[in-house]
């Protein structure tokens, strides 16, 4: 099974905290915790699963930077950073990225090598509800690392009527 | 319909050094989940793969989905070996093709 704990880092918990904390709840709130388990969508495990197939996926190496809230879903700046040396002996294979709540769980693929020097890749995507990404990278030596991010989306993508 | 590409690639670089390379086209990159006027469900047209080869040698390759955004922005990096020629070549939905090339010099 696959289950996604929640970063401190950006999650819409941690936005809703901090912004009540500023707001005079200073320690009040702080008693939930950061960080829970969800299970994700069977599709989106299913996607998942398909990738990663036996292996473990851990978490961390990767970092998904996402917005904890977007006005507009249809453009969400995302980018994933994978820590690696980049040699030829230690270096990050592929990069999936992945939605819980679109209609389609996958959104990119990506294939590199030693010679990409750095294991990081920005696009812009678009969300059709508040929602998870999580972002997988598949590392030389055969290992998945993982994150995963809440975005609070306030218009959704795919709602406009076509031109 | 042509599309309109943009590569955003130093001109220069030392070698050895990690260059960024920034794509973007224009493109629908029509989902095939929405419904027109009519309550017709609007047919599915993106742009699904963007190899890039530096002097002729496969670099990076990106699988795109519905959910990327209506004309794609890519950012990757890699190393900067020799001088010579970065080409992107995007293909999709409906056969569509479009290709670009950048060159850089190493020093």
């Amino acid at each position: 099974m696959v289950a996604h704990h929640h970063t401190k880092r950006a999650t819409r918990r941690g936005f809703l905290l901090g912004a009540a904390q500023l707001a005079g709840g200073v320690g009040l709130l702080s008693i939930f915790p950061c960080s829970e388990s969800r299970a994700l969508p069977d599709m989106v495990q299913a996607a998942i699963k398909k990738v990663v197939g036996a292996a473990p996926l851990r978490k961390g190496r990767v970092t998904l930077g996402l917005p904890p809230m977007v006005e507009n879903g249809n453009a969400v700046s995302v980018e994933v950073s994978v820590e690696s040396p980049m040699t030829a002996s230690d270096y990050v294979k592929a990069i999936h990225v992945f939605n819980e709540k679109n209609p389609q769980p996958n959104v990119l693929s990506v294939r590199l090598g030693p010679h990409a020097g750095k294991a990081r890749v920005s696009t812009r995507i678009r969300l059709a509800t508040t929602q998870q990404v999580i972002a997988i990278a598949e590392m030389s030596d055969g290992t998945f690392w993982s994150d995963a991010v809440d975005t609070f989306v306030a218009l959704a993508a795919c709602q406009e009527d076509p031109g | 319909m042509t599309a309109r590409a943009l590569i955003n690639v130093p001109k220069e670089a030392k070698r050895g050094e990690v260059i960024a390379i920034k794509t973007l086209i224009s493109h629908e990159m029509e989902t095939g989940f929405r419904y027109d006027n009519t309550g017709k469900l609007v047919p599915r047209d993106i742009i699904n793969l963007l190899v890039c080869t530096y002097n002729g040698v496969e670099i990076f390759r990106a699988e795109l989905h519905p959910a990327i955004s209506a004309n794609p922005f890519i950012e990757f990096h890699t190393v900067a070996t020799d001088s010579g020629k970065l080409e992107f070549k995007w293909s999709g939905d409906n056969g569509f093709s479009a290709t670009e090339s950048v060159t850089i010099t190493v020093i």
